[in-house]
């Protein structure tokens, strides 16, 4: 099957209905490898003790909040340039699970700052940033949600979604960019990771782990969305047939 | 708890959390797949189709 079958949505169908299962299981087995490596192997660090297991939530957590809505960018340039039949179901699909991973990376960093901060929040920017993104994700749902119009809030909602894309560089560079009490990047640097790789495998499988449960959890919304539209069709022509 | 050190009740919650919200939108998920699917076979089972389905499913 070539990648531009795809754009067919029944097409599309059977092919996420062949893949879940697949993503599904290595899904699980990757979290239940992850999370013995996060609890029973990776050592306690050296100077925050236990409490650095909430690391290997945290971090995929937050890197799924931005890799979500890069997707989402991608998705709408498939809109707004190549009108891509499919690019706004994604985008749509996209948005809650990505905004679910930003809400569990604000909550999980507030969990790990208040033992090793004393604060669960502070309003430094990469935790404003990252909120901003939580917002924006919420106002993109919120926008899908109050219009019927899917063509027309297809291109509103891509335009807002590359205007806002912006925030994602800014969370990246927020800690080199200003002062702030959240550390800063300790694993894609130009200088290479500054983990002990007794740390930085567990928390690279629970995040290969963690980004194969947010790709099946996009498949099944766009599975749903693809069939909310085709519902709303099969309305309109039924309202169509009976006015 | 106590063998996650004194912070263990943060640790704990964390993890919690991810399983809670994780959990609560597979179920989501799933029940609105379940709610559409039914929609359509009652939309279909009524006689209504789509163009597509009536000349050939593409």
């Amino acid at each position: 099957m070539a990648i531009s079958d795809l754009a067919n949505p029944t097409r599309f169908l059977a092919f996420a209905d062949r893949i879940l299962r697949f993503v599904w299981a290595t899904a699980l087995l990757g979290l239940g490898i992850g999370l013995y490596l996060a609890f029973f192997v990776a050592p306690p660090d050296y100077q925050q003790g236990e409490t650095v297991r909430i690391m290997f939530v945290h971090v995929p957590s937050a890197w799924l909040a931005m890799f979500g809505y890069a997707l989402m960018a991608v998705a709408a340039l498939g809109t707004l340039v190549w009108r891509h039949p499919l690019a706004d179901v994604a985008a749509k699909s996209i948005a809650p699970v990505g905004a679910a991973f930003t809400f569990l990376a604000l909550v999980t960093g507030s969990l790990w700052g208040k033992p090793m901060w004393g604060t669960y929040w502070v309003w430094d920017a990469r935790l404003t940033s990252m909120l901003v993104l939580f917002l924006m994700y919420l106002g993109l749902i919120a926008l899908w949600r109050a219009v019927d119009d899917s063509g027309r809030t297809a291109r509103v909602a891509a335009v807002l979604i590359l205007v806002g894309a912006i925030n994602l560089p800014i969370i990246k560079f927020s800690v080199d960019w200003w002062n702030t009490l959240h550390q800063p990047a300790s694993v894609f640097r130009m200088d290479g990771p500054t983990i002990d790789a007794s740390m930085l495998w567990p928390l690279f499988v629970m995040a290969i782990a963690t980004t194969l449960l947010f790709l099946a959890l996009v498949l099944m919304m766009m599975k749903n969305e693809i069939l909310r539209r085709r519902m709303r069709t099969l309305q309109l022509t039924a309202a169509g047939a009976t006015g | 708890m106590a063998i996650l050190g004194d912070h263990g009740g943060f640790i704990l919650a964390a993890y919690l959390a991810a399983v809670v919200v994780l959990a609560g939108l597979v179920v989501w998920i799933v029940l609105d797949g379940r709610m559409l699917r039914r929609r359509l076979a009652d939309l279909e089972s009524r006689g209504v189709r789509r163009r597509s389905a009536r000349g050939g499913e593409t």
